[in-house]
């Protein structure tokens, strides 16, 4: 399993522990540049942006552009990347990415192809490379460093990990976290598309590891079956940590997608009630609000 | 997008998978001409992108056209969970020995194609029993596995040569299109054994439709959706009075789920988008007056990189424009909410620190 940690901050005996470079691939456009100086005043050492054509400029006047993934690689030495392509180029540039090293992709466009996913995929995985996404806001660990397009004011650093579909609710939970005196260690946004380069199960993996971990909280919704999955893995490895979760779309209606691709429930596949009846077999309390969600993890630490 | 029952006969057609014959209409003049041309006995089947049309009262079997003057707009009035008639579907009655289930669908957390069949079907997949499952990775059924399944379903000589080449042409039909999910069900093994899709189901990966022209004459959407997509935002209608707006499509879901919660009935779900700006609330807030049956607003904003006051900019607006002359209840949280705040002091938005506040002051408000 990849060290998500070792990727994000490095060893300590790395001469850049815990300011790994990122590349920003999209750097040029309006969302990418938005967000490429978001993160750079956040704290992450934003190395390089890649835009075809404008190799050789400076972004911002500092940070170098180039025009391919390979050259900026070569001169950075980069294993992170953040994609800002719109959704029908993500796939070029994912696999210029995975073929030039990168080992973390983090997917920010809507609207992917699933086949084009499922492509950049089974790269990913003969380049034993991890994506993030699509359609995620990103991941990040608190005041040290963020790659993706979270605002910055709900998260604190502490010993909660944040594993998330949906990105507002991730802000929105994470806020509520914060105020309750629960700071977080990382956060996943999993991406709201059927199918996730990082399923929540892979997520969990990720960080139940993590020795000062103090408790897991999973934002779900209904689609597909990602949330049963983890429950189930839960349950298997005998995870004791305090965890709570939250499922959003309970009032849906069948068989309409609601704004996320991978948010429709057809049939009982992808219902909240099979998610909510497996996470409680899993000893999971699950909120009913997203306020709810640090009362329950507080319940959950008392015992 | 799901396609209706004839759009999906049109692509199996197309791939030579067998079907009955049958011919779609949309009033019941065009209907008897067809009932002319195909002749009686046929089963008039209503066309809606839900399931469970059966039990709703949707397939009628015709025997003559006194039957045909009673059942056509019977069937064509019908409504099925909120979905009224999009055309009918006249097609031939057929003798059948036996019903099976076939479809291929995208495992999203295995991450490739999965066939999915079962010599018996005919019921809903949540109830057809002896499923044979198996994971195609993203490539086409090749005969071996057609076979294989075909034979693990029991059947044998041309019934069985029959569901291995439906099951092939059936996987082609997928991949080309990029489907989410193709269905047959049910596969009917007729009296010369010979097999035939009587039902189609066909689920489109709409982010892909950039990729497929040709299925564009399929999308059916409300002149309401179809602004929605143009100003980029994600709207579902729905049957309630208090329309629900917000940013991001996990938020709005958790403030529908809420508001349900609390006895408010949704009008509608709409998701600004991650980007909310002055324009795009404005033209969110156009969509919504245009919608006869919401009586109330209630609003749910988190305000990250988007600041709160440029939300609030688009509400001074619309009320100026006099967009909205119905009650607004808002929860504007994040970047400059206490500025936002003050500038709809004594406007038509109600303002709450929490949604729970919000939601209770909309419930209670469309009541009145």
């Amino acid at each position: 399993m990849t060290d998500i940690f070792e990727l994000l901050k490095g060893k300590p005996e790395d001469s850049d522990y815990e300011n790994k470079g990122v590349i920003v691939q999209g750097i040029t456009g309006s969302y990418g540049s938005i967000h490429a100086k978001q993160m750079i005043s956040y704290g992450t050492n934003v190395v390089a942006g890649v835009t075809p054509g404008k190799g050789g400029q400076k972004f911002e006047e500092t940070v170098p552009i180039y025009n391919t993934m390979q050259e900026a690689v070569d001169a950075t030495n980069a294993k992170i990347s953040i994609i800002f392509v719109p959704a029908k180029f993500f796939l070029a540039a994912a696999k210029d990415a995975l073929n030039s090293g990168i080992k973390l992709l983090v997917a920010i466009p809507e609207h992917v192809p699933i086949r084009d996913t499922m492509e950049a995929l089974d790269l990913a995985k003969q380049k034993d490379a991890v994506i993030i996404g699509p359609n995620t806001p990103g991941l990040m660990i608190p005041e040290l460093i963020k790659i993706g397009i979270m605002p910055p004011m709900p998260f604190k650093a502490g010993k909660i990990a944040v594993l998330s579909k949906s990105g507002t609710l991730l802000y929105e939970i994470s806020d509520a976290l914060t105020n309750a005196g629960f700071g977080q260690s990382i956060t996943i946004g999993i991406g709201g598309d059927p199918v996730n380069g990082t399923r929540l199960i892979d997520a969990f993996e990720m960080v139940k590891d993590i020795s000062d971990l103090e408790g897991l909280v999973i934002v779900g919704e209904i689609g597909g079956d990602s949330e049963e999955m983890l429950a189930q893995q839960i349950i298997d490895s005998g995870f004791n940590k305090p965890a709570v979760a939250y499922i959003a779309g309970r009032a849906a209606p069948k068989e309409k997608r609601m704004g996320h691709a991978g948010a429709i429930v057809m049939g009982t596949y992808g219902s909240a009630e099979s998610k909510v009846s497996m996470f409680n077999k899993a000893n999971i309390p699950v909120a009913k609000r997203p306020a709810e969600v640090p009362v329950l993890l507080a319940g959950k630490m008392e015992k | 997008m799901q396609l209706l029952e004839f759009q999906a006969k049109e692509l199996f057609r197309e791939y030579g998978i067998s079907l009955l014959d049958s011919i779609s209409s949309t009033n019941i003049e065009e209907g008897r001409k067809h009932a002319k041309q195909l002749g009686y006995p046929f089963v008039i089947k209503i066309q809606v992108p839900v399931g469970g049309r059966g039990k709703a009262g949707g397939i009628q079997k015709c025997q003559n056209d006194d039957e045909f003057d009673i059942k056509y707009p019977q069937v064509m009035d019908l409504e099925i969970k909120g979905e009224k008639a999009r055309a009918i579907l006249l097609e031939k009655m057929a003798d059948i020995k036996k019903e099976l289930y076939l479809s291929i669908f995208l495992n999203r957390s295995k991450r490739c194609y999965t066939i999915i069949a079962s010599a018996e079907g005919g019921v809903e997949i949540e109830s057809v029993k002896n499923q044979i499952i198996k994971e195609i990775g993203l490539g086409d059924v090749s005969e071996e596995i057609a076979n294989e399944v075909a034979k693990e379903m029991g059947l044998e000589g041309i019934t069985a040569q029959g569901v291995a080449d439906t099951l092939k042409k059936l996987s082609k039909l997928t991949i080309e299109k990029e489907a989410e999910l193709v269905e047959i069900n049910p596969l009917a093994i007729m009296q010369d054994d010979t097999v035939m899709a009587l039902d189609g189901k066909f689920v489109t990966d709409d982010n892909a439709n950039f990729r497929h022209d040709e299925l564009q004459k399929y999308q059916e959407k409300t002149e309401i959706e179809e602004q929605a997509e143009k100003s980029g935002f994600s709207l579902v209608e729905l049957d309630g009075d208090i329309a629900v707006v917000g940013n991001g499509a996990g938020l709005v879901m958790s403030t529908l789920d809420m508001l349900s919660d609390n006895g408010g009935k949704p009008a509608c779900f709409l998701d600004v988008g991650g980007g909310a700006t002055t324009e795009s609330v404005y033209e969110a807030l156009t969509l919504i007056s245009k919608l006869d049956r919401v009586k109330g607003i209630l609003v749910n904003l988190y305000g990250g990189i988007v600041k709160t006051t440029v939300v609030a900019e688009a509400f001074l607006k619309a009320y100026e424009n006099n967009l909205i002359d119905i009650p607004v209840f808002s929860r504007l949280k994040g970047t400059e909410s206490e500025k936002a705040k003050e500038m709809l002091q004594g406007s038509r938005t109600n303002i709450f620190d929490t949604v729970e506040e919000a939601i209770n002051a909309a419930v209670m408000g469309v009541k009145k």
